[in-house]
């Protein structure tokens, strides 16, 4: 009972007032309200000719060959993977909120859960271009797959990038099911409130019959939990396996145990901090406040201090370490990074992934809604540096002086990089017009359970 | 160019026929309006509308042999890609001695300042592919040089000029025959007294018999010899000190003591192949042998010699007579000494090498530099007699050269015969003197004045650009000829292939000047030979010459001059700014600036590729506030240049060294407009390095791809280095320096070798750094080059690269090189990460790359700790040109865009070992494979072999106290290990 009256003093997680119908109606009008806002088609039209970006720098790419991007030897892996990490840790979130504070039984996941899901989803579809792309021969990636084939070849399994190809794939495929799943009662809703036919039919087959007798719900309650239950230990297994292309190499900057740990907390710490990008501008101009709440804002910001910190200490014990091990190499490596060539890109990232979040503590702060999203961009950008600095520092000086060089990302690189960001926001606005944002069946059990105590006060 | 600019555009034909018109029969005059005008340039350009495509960016220029290619339909290549349309017979029996698959080797000479160096030119089913050394050749003893290697690519360059021209059109060898009828009956009646040959450095003995024959009949006619990097210091040195010309050389086998005066015997210098062999030789330490020679060295510029002495002085090249002349007063080899108080060396290093040099009377030897002042040239003499080395390290020959000539004032009188409108039919034979000829002699404008210019040479230069006649010279491997070595021993050049185009070789040309048109190359050249062969069965002689690449016993013997005496005014220091002059290391005179492997290839020192600079030192970079990249303006005699500044520790303080070659506009795709052209400054003086210049900053940058930016090894143990005392004293101290994981850590189980393990070894005390390994490896495995624009972002593909570190004070580091190729790790780390395994393991312990499976992943070169992997990021290698298809080794594949490869230890040569010793039913002895940077390694510092065989010379090298493993310490026990680097230094000079 305690911990019952601590939440009554904070913000609601649903503003008083609302019904199972209004949700319904709020919700579900999002899609089905015929007049597109005007917002919708500038933002997805900005989204649309940045996706067309992408395709048009992946085509030049397969044209002329990976030489267009700005790597070289030493520094063989540049923007693409970068990105590559930097999409697959903001894909984190979503299954995150989704499956692990739904196992914690963590209410206030319930209005941010679907978006972040989806988030996820287009996220990894971002991450997943890149690795498929970044190779030098990209029609032959297949050959990483295990398939039987009449050259009796078989990937080398000892490679991380083998275990990427499982990661990645098993988290795409998971994620997309539980989100799915999750939206499976939505859809049904969809279905019965829509007027035109054609929505009716496509809804209708997305909702796969749902007509929500006790059966379904039950089916539902216990196929979402089990994918819930799937899908936790993969959160923590994807950047695992990422880092582990870093952390299985010999390079000094990449050889470390801390990688593993170090990489999740970041991936969350990058996640929470895209959501929070992501809900509050879409609360302001749908009007969501009622659902999206400053508790919910303030609980992700208190998960983006706590990761912020996990990733702090990360750079802190990479550092030690490298003083520790005694290792010529590491020593250099961390002196390389904090005033080397690349000594400004390092800054930067301690600036925005820990000097700035730590405004977090003041309470003034969490509650404004503008220092927070202020504060998330930041740490995207930071999340994406430190990636920069893992990768592109770590290789630019290593153990042969004789092999040193520079590397800068040249046009297509660039090009490529925000052609992602497009193809990111095309699918999320994409989202936004055809699924309900938010889930409508799951913010119906907040009314409840708010109607229900009131009744007992009665 | 767009369509409609085309149809505009009038052809070459039309051109002609106005012009024949306005001008009649004057129209010889008035070439250079002709050639001028925009009509003519826009002509040409359609008459070869296929090639000039702009190079406004880095991939048309990488991909120069491709847009070429389309030229070359031009030039009669199809013959060798198209079957005629006549019937046609196979080969039902195949030529003699000709196996498809089975490269066969032919003994000819490669030839650069006239001097030769024998090689043995691989041949596959007729078309040449490598040059290697010949090792019975007296100036190659199995090694070459950079150019001798790259040359091959020259003979396949499809921007060589191919057809006869007249006036840039196309033109027929018999046209030119009327020409010369014509021409020669004119002359007939005045002796032929305006008639002059202009040669580069003559000393074919054949070609020399013709130009006798010739002047013979035209008496007033007048033979010269010019090339820009000439021997003219030498000769005139030598007249000094002997009143003759003769050649010097040195026995760096026998020499204790060596000093160098400001040259480079390593490189360049007649004979440096062979001094780098016997001094490398004098360097090898073994268990058994804990003796060296010592080198010292006082130089200008770094050079490789400087980089291997175990003293080095940085001196202004203006200050090195200086201190020759102090140095020949102490060894009492002349009565002057210099105005220097202390003397240019200080008293403690000078007192030094006396000493050491005293001790070692008969076992010394001082080498001057061939770019040193004649007075230097005398001192040496000198002292090497004061010494009593004559006889012992130095040896006196005959001069090689057919007829020796102080080169600058041959080319001096040809111009001042121009002026006086002496010269009315000029024949060059090679060379490129309007490029290069003396700045202040003015050869372009009095070129003009001669009424009948004719050019033969490989390319169509600036030279070709000012003559009535361009005729394409034949490439030594297209055509017969002969040349002597350093020591005066002939060798025969004998052709592996026809001509690829029509071209001609300096016999025919003579030949048809000697009303001898039509004799083919061969018979004169035989001919030749048949009047000196006299004795004895000619047809054998002949044919050992051919097979030997040598003709025995036409190496002169020594003769004995008296020293002159001379007085030598007592010298002053330099003072103020001075600016050096030196062939580039790898194009030269400029003659190899169309050859894309030497471009690219990292100049020894200084790492630049693509371009010259000029080279100062640090200090002098900060006095005058100068950065690398930052342009110069260098103003000598009211003419003045720019170039981008590069600094060099080890330079000189206040001397500026400007290698020449670069600069170049007409040459072909790769080398036009590459670099600064130096030669403006130089004048006929014939000084290699002149005082009284002045220089400006500048604002400008300009890029220069360097493959090695950074020089210090951080402090780690990359090249182990350590005095031979010290070394004696305690030989397990290179093991010491770093900490060799346990082998049995690994989580893999072992490799095991039942049968052969191949293994290589790198004698860093060897290495000279002179980077003929890299271009043998370029040339053996198909490796591309990829452009200026490509080497400044790092990609460049060389499998073998040969680091240079500096070593303590930046005003005189001590040089380390270190070749760095695969090091086919036992524990590879690349083989691990590779997703598709496209880099195993072999069962004899190579590290094997499937180009066929790779996909391009790139992370196996992230984890290369050595970073030897290079990948195609682009399509780099030439699957278009058709000259290149002839040039690639069958026996490597040529690698497709996205893909890794590297340094295979020459798998293709293991393999061909392999089936030759399974043939003959035994297995692989030691020597039966000889890598490609193995077999072109002057000092013989690279050992390849079988680590299971005990007794194999690899294997015994690894077991010496000096090998070691480069980063050995992260566990991926490198199959290549390395032999610490021993310095020798005198006692007396060693700090404490």
């Amino acid at each position: 009972m305690a911990t019952e009256s601590k939440q009554k003093n904070q913000a609601p997680l649903i503003e008083p007032g609302h019904t199972f119908g209004s949700v319904s109606d709020k919700i579900s009008s999002l899609v089905l309200n015929k007049k597109t806002p005007t917002f919708w088609f500038i933002g997805f039209g900005i989204s649309f000719m940045l996706m067309n970006l992408l395709l048009l720098a992946i085509a030049y790419l397969l044209f002329k060959g990976i030489g267009i991007w700005g790597v070289n030897v030493p520094v063989a892996w540049g923007f693409a993977i970068i990105n590559l990490v930097w999409w697959i840790g903001i894909g984190h979130a979503g299954t995150l909120i989704s499956a692990i504070l739904l196992l914690l039984r963590q209410e206030w996941r319930t209005s941010i859960n679907r978006f972040a899901e989806a988030m996820t989803l287009f996220a990894v579809s971002a991450a997943g271009i890149f690795p498929l792309i970044h190779t030098g021969r990209p029609w032959l990636d297949y050959w990483l797959i295990p398939y039987p084939n009449t050259m009796a070849l078989w990937p080398n399994f000892r490679s991380p990038l083998v275990w990427d190809v499982f990661a990645i794939s098993t988290y795409a495929t998971v994620s997309l099911l539980f989100w799915y799943v999750g939206l499976v009662p939505d859809f049904a809703t969809l279905r019965d409130r829509t007027k035109t036919t054609g929505a009716k039919i496509i809804y209708g087959v997305l909702s796969m019959g749902w007509r929500g007798s006790a059966v379904h719900w039950h089916r539902y309650e216990t196929a979402y939990l089990l994918l819930a239950g799937l899908a936790t230990p993969l959160v923590i297994s994807v950047h695992t396996v990422v880092s582990f292309d870093f952390a299985m190499g010999i390079v000094p900057g990449w050889h470390a145990t801390i990688f593993p740990p170090y990489f999740v907390a970041g991936a969350i710490y990058a996640g929470f901090a895209m959501v929070l990008t992501l809900a509050i501008p879409l609360r302001k101009v749908y009007g969501l406040q009622d659902f999206i709440t400053m508790r919910h804002l303030k609980n992700m910001a208190k998960v983006m201090l706590a990761t912020g910190l996990i990733v702090a200490y990360g750079y802190s014990v990479e550092a030690f370490t490298a003083w520790y091990s005694a290792t010529e190499y590491e020593g250099f490596m961390i002196l390389n990074r904090m005033t080397g060539p690349y000594r400004y890109v390092f800054w930067s990232l301690i600036i925005c992934n820990v000097a700035v979040p730590q405004l977090l503590w003041i309470s003034k702060v969490q509650n404004s809604v503008v220092g927070l999203f202020i504060i998330a961009m930041f740490v995207n950008v930071g999340m994406w540096l430190e990636r920069y600095v893992i990768v592109i520092t770590s290789l630019h000086r290593d153990f042969l002086p004789s092999s040193w060089d520079m590397y800068s990302g040249t046009f297509w690189d660039w090009a490529t990089y925000i052609g992602s960001i497009g193809l990111f926001l095309t699918l999320m606005f994409l989202f936004l017009r055809v699924i309900p944002s938010i889930s409508i069946f799951e913010m119906k059990t907040l009314v409840i359970g708010r109607g229900d105590k009131k009744e007992d006060k009665k | 160019m767009k369509e409609k600019d085309i149809e505009k555009n009038t052809t070459l034909t039309e051109l002609s026929d106005k012009f024949g018109q306005k001008y009649g029969k004057d129209y010889w005059r008035s070439l250079e309006a002709l050639s001028q005008t925009e009509e003519f340039q826009q002509a040409v350009q359609n008459e070869f509308k296929e090639s000039p495509v702009e190079w406004e960016n880095s991939l048309n220029r990488r991909h120069f042999l491709q847009i070429m290619g389309a030229s070359l339909a031009l030039a009669g290549l199809n013959a060798c890609t198209k079957q005629p349309a006549e019937k046609i017979i196979p080969h039902v029996i195949a030529p003699e001695k000709i196996t498809l698959g089975k490269p066969l080797f032919f003994a000819t000479s490669f030839v650069l300042s006239g001097y030769a160096c024998g090689v043995l030119a691989e041949s596959h089913e007729g078309r040449p592919t490598k040059i290697e050394g010949n090792p019975e050749h007296p100036a190659s003893l199995g090694a070459t040089d950079i150019f001798a290697q790259a040359s091959i690519l020259n003979l396949y360059d499809p921007d060589r000029s191919q057809v006869i021209k007249n006036i840039g059109q196309f033109s027929s060898w018999e046209a030119f025959l009327n020409l010369l009828r014509t021409q020669l009956e004119a002359q007939s009646g005045k002796n032929g007294a305006g008639i002059r040959i202009l040669t580069e450095t003559v000393t074919s003995p054949t070609l020399a018999a013709q130009l006798k024959t010739f002047l013979k009949k035209y008496p007033s006619a007048k033979w010269h010899q010019y090339e820009p990097v000439n021997r003219d210091n030498v000769k005139l040195g030598s007249q000094l000190a002997f009143g003759q010309y003769v050649e010097t050389q040195y026995h760096l086998e026998n020499a204790d003591v060596a000093l160098s005066l400001d040259g480079d015997f390593f490189s360049g210098m007649p004979g440096s192949l062979v001094h780098a062999r016997k001094f490398g030789e004098r360097r090898k330490v073994d268990g058994h042998h804990a003796q060296m020679n010592r080198l010292y060295a006082v130089e200008s510029s770094l050079t490789l010699t400087g980089a291997m002495a175990d003293h080095r002085l940085a001196m202004k090249a203006g200050d090195v007579l200086t201190f020759a002349q102090d140095l020949a007063y102490q060894l009492n080899a002349t009565k002057e000494k210099s105005q220097h108080n202390k003397g240019v060396a200080g008293k403690k290093w000078m007192d030094a090498l006396v000493r050491d040099l005293k001790s070692n009377s008969g076992k010394c030897v001082v080498i001057p530099g061939e770019f040193q002042a004649p007075e230097v040239h005398y001192l040496a003499h000198a002292i090497n007699k004061a010494l009593g080395n004559i006889g012992k390290t130095v040896r006196y020959t005959k001069s090689v050269e057919a007829s020796p000539t102080v080169q600058n004032n041959s080319i001096r009188e040809l111009t001042d015969d121009m002026k006086n409108g002496l010269v009315e039919f000029l024949v060059i034979l090679g060379g490129n003197p309007l490029f290069n000829a003396p700045a202040d002699l003015n050869f372009g404008e009095k070129l003009k004045t001669v009424k009948t210019r004719v050019h033969v040479s490989p390319e169509e230069n600036e030279t070709s650009e000012w003559c009535h006649w361009q005729i394409p010279q034949s490439h030594y491997l297209e055509s017969w000829s002969d040349a002597r070595a350093f020591d005066g021993a002939a060798s025969i050049i004998q052709p592996l292939i026809a001509p690829l185009y029509a071209s001609k070789s300096f016999h025919e040309i003579m030949a048809a000047l000697n009303d001898q048109a039509g004799k083919s190359d061969y018979e004169i050249v035989r001919e030749y030979w048949l009047s000196q062969l006299k004795k004895g069965d000619f047809e054998r002689s002949w044919q050992i010459a051919l097979h030997d690449g040598v003709v025995a016993g036409t190496a002169f013997p020594g003769i004995s001059p008296t020293l002159r005496a001379f007085n030598l005014a007592p010298q002053e220091a330099e003072k103020g700014l001075e600016v050096v002059f030196r062939p580039d290391p790898n194009i030269w005179d400029g003659r190899f600036a169309n050859n894309g492997w030497l471009q690219e290839l990292p100049k020894p020192i200084s790492k630049l590729t693509w371009d010259n600079a000029a080279i100062i030192s640090p200090a002098s970079a900060r006095v005058h506030g100068l950065e690398n990249g930052q342009s110069i303006e260098i103003k000598r005699n009211n003419t003045s240049i720019k170039a981008p500044v590069w600094i060099v520790p080890g330079q000189a303080n206040e001397t500026i060294t400007l290698y020449l070659g670069y600069g170049r506009i007409k040459t072909g795709k790769v080398g036009a407009n590459a670099g600064v052209n130096i030669f403006p400054l130089k004048t006929s003086d014939g000084k290699w390095s002149a005082s009284g210049i002045s220089v400006k900053a500048t604002k400008e940058q300009v890029e220069l791809a360097s493959t090695q930016d950074h020089g210090s090894m951080e402090g780690r143990h990359l090249v182990r280095e350590s005095s031979l005392a010290d070394y004696v004293a305690h030989p397990e101290l290179f093991h010491e320096m770093g900490h060799e994981p346990d082998p049995e850590m690994s989580l893999y189980p072992p490799y095991k070798y039942d049968g052969y393990a191949w293994g290589m070894v790198v004698d860093l005390n060897a290495c000279t750094g002179c980077n003929a390994c890299t271009v043998a490896c370029q040339s053996e495995n198909n490796i591309p080059i990829v452009g200026k624009e490509e080497t400044l972002k790092g990609r460049e593909m060389h499998w073998i690269r040969v680091d240079r570190y500096y070593t303590g004070d930046e005003n005189n580091p001590e040089v380390a090189h270190q070749p760095v190729m695969c090091m086919h790790c036992e524990d590879a780390p690349c083989e691990v990460v590779c997703p598709v395994a496209a880099t195993t393991h072999s069962d004899e312990g190579l590290n094997e790359m499937t180009y066929n499976r790779c996909v391009g992943t790139r992370y196996c070169s992230n984890n290369c700790p050595y970073k030897v992997r290079r990948f195609n990021f682009f399509k780099y290698a030439d699957y278009i040109t058709e000259s290149a298809k002839l040039m690639h080794n069958p026996d490597v594949t040529v690698r497709f865009r996205g893909v890794m490869e590297k340094c295979t230890y020459c798998v293709q040569r293991i393999s061909s070992a392999r089936i030759k010793a399974k043939k003959e039913d035994r297995s692989i002895q030691d020597g039966d494979i000889v890598t490609a940077c193995q077999q072109v390694c002057p000092t013989d510092a690279i050992i390849f072999g079988d680590i299971n065989d005990e007794n194999s010379r690899v294997a015994k090298a690894k077991a010496e106290h000096r090998d070691y493993g480069l980063l050995a310490e992260l566990g991926t026990r490198p199959r290549t290990s390395y032999l610490a680097k021993l310095r020798n230094p005198n006692p007396e000079l060693i700090e404490s």
